[in-house]
This record gives structure tokens, sequence and C-alpha cells, in this order.
């Protein structure tokens, strides 16, 4: 077909639309709202994905995090000289799996406990972390001011913290805290850094919550083990409550990303050997991202195909339209027939105008499937405002979620729902087409 | 002399579906019309047309005449390429075309024949400089529409007299306007033969006449012209009258022997 034959059709079809002004714009309003839904949702759904992979990401695509985990009261405990409940990770689990898995590189003890930090009349609720320098660069933590922990602080046993970037602000207002000692039970530590602002990481299923490194003390780990050991008391209505772990978690770097999934399975075997209950769990992040990366996709072909079908809706309006400008035409058709038109043009003619009408729609859809980032903010801002209470301390997860996520159009599906709008103009615009076209001339010129 | 057109014993029935016994046979239809039921296997058939042959030669000027019903459209059909023949030839300009596909029977349309109705038949939402280009969108090849092409249908246009109405649409024009911008846009493919029917049907009588007078010039050119009407008057243009009735020829005559002998009326009956 000629480029001039074609621009002619398509003038031919516009022409067709502009003399039914507020019928055609109506028709299209459905093809509008189809494809503006489907970028919407799809740019949802990535929104949401591309958050969960930004905080699965944080936790490092190469590392093996293994934590310990209490076993569920009633299941055999070991039970030392003292009767206290002993269970999770051993500094032997440790030394065994640098030793012997030649794919890690690196490997960081790590021993927690929730701790009240003081200074002078302030107090904070801190989680006091054991750990080794190498603990900095794999969460991603950034230095303020001061330093990390460092090796040398490890050999000394130097009773020296490094403060999260918010317990330095409530224990440190005005001051500066550098070279200051808070206390911690009854010791006291000099603070030598204080890290910049960091954003908590994801909870991932029940073995690895949510970590938010803000309420955060680091020492050195010999520095913990030293100070407050490997048995902690723990209260309770009678009397105290002991129980004994060595280290809390073990996080593992390995070289390559094609390595982690088999370190992983031998990371598990290795410890799974010489543990009699099942008092740990490996989490591997680039597991989680693969995971999450399924996950993605099946969101988005649900919500692709929910916002599909309001596209499909929109391309019967059309038919029916189209349909009732035949029958409204059927003159104009026997006419143009009489004049020399094949039945092949007549269907070009009505299949056109069916194309430039779901084809406007869609252009339009994505202009405003362009600004679903905006329209998302207002809703979440009339939400957050009005409906959901937002007052500290009241948000949950999932609101915490919404109120970060980000929806991102993706391009793809830009020309996607384009392509499928003129795909419908051409599948539902074919019929009334070719009605139009097998009607016999003389009986279309004889109606009135 | 060439012949323009020839028809050679044409036939044309409508198949109307299955009888139903108990529905009379349409009372106000000419009974001859209706065969007996036993030899259409028990289906209405219509025969419009029951063995027709003419020849039409080469700038001609035929006027077609008879009763309602009698067949006059149905045979301004066929030879209009509308519709083909149930039995016999149609040929055109030496070429059969009772067998053509519908692609090839569209091109002979738009190439070899103009057409004017009764009720004009213009795009209403189209002007008359619109309506006039409309065959000119349909000729093989689509070639785009240029300079000549828009020069020609000015001419067209100027030529039935609406030089200056080029912009109006068809419900800004009266009758005879119409009637004239349909002449135009018969004419801009410049066609060997013009189907008129009912040319004058809804006019007065006045305009009828500057209807039929482009229509003669049209036949002066060299352009054959075949018209159906009832009117006698209007037939009297024509160089021959041809009368049908029951789906065949009954009467061939000139124009001027009618004047001579009939006192200017042809009997039809
Ligand atoms: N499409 C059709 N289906 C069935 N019968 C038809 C059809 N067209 C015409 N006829 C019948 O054919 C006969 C001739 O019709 P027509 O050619 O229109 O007559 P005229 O134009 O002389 O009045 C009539 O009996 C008419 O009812
Ligand atoms: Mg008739």
């Amino acid at each position: 077909m000629s480029i001039s034959r074609l621009v002619r059709i398509v003038q031919l079809g516009l022409k067709s639309l502009m003399l039914h002004k507020l019928r055609s714009g109506l028709t299209m309003l459905g093809i509008v709202f189809g494809v503006f839904s489907v970028i919407a949702m799809l740019a949802i759904g990535e929104g949401a994905s591309a958050q969960a992979q930004k905080q699965i990401v944080a936790l490092g695509a190469t590392n093996i995090i293994i934590r310990s985990v209490k076993p569920v009261e009633g299941s055999s405990t070991d039970q030392n000289a003292a009767g206290s409940a002993r269970y999770g990770l051993t500094r032997t689990d440790f030394k065994r799996l640098q030793k012997t898995i030649s794919t890690i590189t690196n490997a960081i003890p790590v021993r927690e406990l929730p701790r009240e930090a003081r200074y002078l009349k302030k107090a904070m609720n801190c989680r006091l972390v054991g750990c080794t320098a190498d603990y900095q660069d794999v969460n991603h933590l950034k230095i303020n001011k001061g330093r990390f922990i460092s090796d040398a602080d490890q050999d000394t046993r130097a009773n020296v913290v490094v403060l999260a970037h918010e317990v330095a602000m409530e224990l440190f207002p005005v001051e500066e805290p550098l070279g200051k000692a808070i206390q911690i039970d009854s010791i006291f530590y000099t603070v030598i850094g204080v890290t910049n602002e960091r954003t908590a990481s994801a909870g991932i299923g029940g073995s690895l919550a949510a970590q938010d490194y803000n309420k955060d003390l680091y020492v050195p780990i010999n520095t913990f083990r030293s100070r407050i050991g490997d048995e902690i008391f723990i209260p309770k209505q009678r009397g105290m409550d002991s129980e004994y772990l060595e280290l809390s978690q073990i996080t593992l770097t390995v070289r390559e990303a094609k390595d982690v999934l088999r370190t992983a399975d031998v990371v598990r075997g290795t410890i799974e050997r010489f543990h009699t209950q099942k008092d740990f769990a490996v989490v591997v992040p680039l597991e989680l991202l693969k995971q999450a990366d399924q996950l993605r996709q099946i969101f988005n072909i649900v919500l692709g195909s929910i916002a599909a079908i309001s596209l499909v809706v929109g391309g019967i309006g059309i038919m029916n339209i189209m349909l009732a400008t035949v029958t409204e035409r059927t003159r104009e058709i026997g006419i143009r027939r009489a004049l020399g038109a094949k039945q092949r043009d007549i269907i070009e003619q009505f299949l056109t105008e069916t194309v430039v009408l779901s084809g406007t729609g869609g252009f339009l859809g994505i202009g405003l499937g362009l600004l679903t980032p905006i329209t998302f903010r207002t809703i979440r801002w009339f939400t957050l405002n009005f409906i959901l209470d937002t007052r500290p301390g009241q948000l949950s997860e999932t609101s915490r979620m919404f109120s970060e996520m980000e929806p991102a159009v993706a391009i793809w599906s830009l020309p996607l729902a384009f392509g499928i709008s003129v795909g419908i103009g051409i599948i539902f615009g074919l019929y009334p087409a070719r009605a139009a076209a097998r009607l016999d001339p003389i009986e279309a010129l004889r109606h009135v | 002399m060439k012949l323009a057109a020839r028809v050679e014993n044409v036939t044309k029935t409508y198949d109307l579906g299955p009888a139903l016994l108990e529905q009379p046979l349409g009372g106000s239809k000419q009974d001859l019309n209706y065969a007996p039921m036993n030899a259409d296997h028990g289906r209405i058939l219509v025969r419009a047309l029951r063995g027709v042959s003419l020849d039409f030669p080469e700038g001609d000027f035929v006027a077609i005449m008879g009763a309602s019903g009698s067949g006059k459209s149905t045979l301004l059909n066929l030879l209009g390429g509308l519709d083909r023949p149930s039995t016999g030839k149609y040929i055109l300009d030496g070429i059969d075309v009772s067998q053509m596909s519908d692609a090839e029977l569209s091109h002979v349309r738009n190439q070899k024949l103009g057409f004017i109705f009764q009720s004009y038949n213009l795009i209403p939402q189209y002007t008359v400089l619109e309506n006039i280009e409309v065959p000119l969108h349909y000729r093989l090849g689509y070639p785009a529409i240029g300079p000549k092409e828009q020069a020609r249908c000015l001419a067209m246009a100027q030529k039935v007299g609406l030089g200056e109405r080029l912009d109006h649409r068809p419900f800004q024009l009266s009758g005879g306007q119409q009637q004239r911008v349909a002449i135009a846009r018969a004419l801009v493919n410049d066609p060997e033969i013009i189907l008129a029917d009912e040319p004058t049907g809804n006019l007065d009588s006045s305009t009828s006449n500057e209807i039929m007078e482009m229509l003669k010039s049209l036949n002066q050119e060299g352009r054959t012209i075949i018209m159906v009407t009832h009117e006698p008057d209007i037939a009297n243009w024509a160089r021959r009258q041809i009368v049908m009735r029951d789906g065949v020829v009954f009467k061939e005559v000139l124009t001027e022997e009618v004047l001579a002998r009939h006192g200017g009326v042809l009997s039809v009956h």
C-alpha cells in the first residue's frame, strides 16, 4: 500500500470519526482506560518488586547468611553443666567453614544482643553487635565521623564502640560523641566512630527479621566475648533463665555469584553434620532474588491480564459502535461500491476507522499511563493522611512498604499496551468491516 | 458499427428460499413471474429477467421503459456491473464480464461505467468537490490525487455549472444541483457508458429538462447513455426506446417513429 493511499484512508477514517465526536470520544475512553490500567498495573508491580529487590541486593548477592535459631520450646536442647539452654552457631562452626570451603573469600562472625546504652542521664534501647572490621563493608555501612572497629581493636579486646546514626543523635544531641564513654551494663566503652543513616533491610521469612541498622552499637566481637560472654541471663517470673549462644550470625562472602548456590549447599551440609538439632538457618540472598524475580513475573502476568480484560471490554465497545456505524452508512457503502470500491477497499476503510479509534485511544492511554507515579503519589498521600493511622509507631510493615514504594513505568509496557490496543482495534474491527464489505451493492443502495 | 455493450439471452432469477405453501404467492406480483412450484423444487423463484438480448452501439442513447416490476432496474443493474446474470452473457467493450470476480467487476464499474441515480446518492458528509473525487480513489493501483486530477474535478464541476459551489454539502443544494454533482461524479473517470435509473424521478419538469439537456450533450460527445424511465416525455429525449414486460423485451422502437406514429407517446401495454 502506497504512503499517499495510507494517508488518504487514514484521513478518511478521521473525517468519519470527527463526524460523531462525542460518540467516537466515548468509544475511545474504553481503550484509553484499558491501556492506562495495563501500564499502571505493570508500573505498580515493577515498583513493588524493585523495592523488594533493592532490599535483597543490599544483603549482598554473593553473600550467604547463617543465623542461629532458637529451637522451639520443648524440643530437646543441649544442657550444659549450669543447666542453661545451649544452641546455635559456634566458633568451631565458624572456623570450620572458613577453613574448609575454598570458594569463601570472607567470613564474619556476629553476636547480637538487645542492650541498653547510657550516657549521663540519657538511655536508649539498642542492639549491641559484636563483629569484625569487615562487617562494615559487607553491610554497606558508611562512616560519618571517626572510624569503624579495626583488627587491632580485636586483638587488644579494646573497650571501643561505634554508634549508629540514631543512637548518636539520641545520646549526644549537642555534644561531640567521639572520645566520650558510654555505659552498657556496667562497663564503659569509648566512642570511636558514628555511622551514616542507613535504610532498614527487609525482613525475609522467619529466619531473617527486618534489620534496623540505626539502633546499633558495634563492638569488637572479642571484646563482646570477654565482657559479656556466651551465657546470657534472662529474668523470668521466678528466678533467672539462661541461654548459651556463641554466635548469632555468620556472614560468608563467596568469590563469584555462580558459586553461591553450590557453596550454600556445602555450608548447610557442613553445619548439619555437627548439630543435633535444627538450630540454624541459611539465608541466600541470591536465592531470594531469584524467587523475587519469579514472583515479579507472576505479578506482572496476573496484574497485566486483569488490566487487559478492560482492554477487551473497550474492544467490545468499539465493535458495537462500528456495527451501528456500518448499518448507519449502508447507503454510503453502496455508493462507494457502485463507483468502483472493491470489497477489500470497504474492509480497509472500516478497519482503518477502528484502528484510528483504538490507536488514538492507546496513545492517550499511554499519556495517562505516564502519569501513573503522580496519580499513585496523590492516592497514597490521601490514604496516608486521611485513611491510615500514621502516628509514629503505628505504621505497620506493609504500610511502611506502601509509603516507600515508587511505581516505575516500564518502558516496554508502553509499546506493549499500544500494540494490544491496536490489535484489539483490528480484531474487533474485522467483523464489522467484513459485514460492510459483504453487503450487496444493490441492496445497500436501496437502503434508506 | 462498434458495440459499446451487448447482452445475449440474459436471465436473472432471485431465489427467495423454500416455499411456504400456506403463504399466498404475492398477490400484487404478476403471475408469470412465478413459475409453477414443482418445477422449482419447492423454492420460491422470482424470474426478473427471462431471456433478454440487446445490442447497444457506441454513442447510443436508449430509454428503457415498462411497467413497475417489469425488470427495468434489474437489467440496468446487470448492465452496470452491480450484479451478475443467472445465465447468458454480458459483453462490455468486447469483453465478457458476466463471470468476472468482484474485484475485476469493481474495476470495470470504476473505469468504464458512470452511474446516475434517482435519489442522487451523494455522500452527505462530503463537499461537492469531494463527492466528485470519490471514483478517483478507487482507480487501479490507487495513484495519488495530484494537481491534474484536481483540475479535472474542477472542470467537471464547472461543466455541470457548479463551479461556484465547490465547498457546499449536498443538503445545501437543490435536487437539480445534487443530480448535477452526480453527473460530474459519473464523468470524472471518463466512462464510455452512462447508466441512469430514473434520473429525473425526483425532479420537477423544468429541472428535469435541464438534466436531460445535459445528458443529451454528453451523448453528443460520443458517450453511450442507457436510461431507465417510465415518463414518455423523458424517454423521448433518447434515440431509441425499449419497452420491457414481465422480464422480456416487449418492444423496441426509434423515438422518431414514436413521435411520428403515436402522437409522441409510446404505449407500454
Ligand atoms: N433482490 C431481489 N430479490 C427478489 N426479487 C427481486 C429483487 N430485485 C427485484 N426483484 C423482483 O424482480 C422483478 C423485477 O424488478 P425490477 O427490475 O426492480 O423492476 P422495475 O425496475 O421494472 O420496477 C420484480 O418482481 C421484483 O420484485
Ligand atoms: Mg425500478
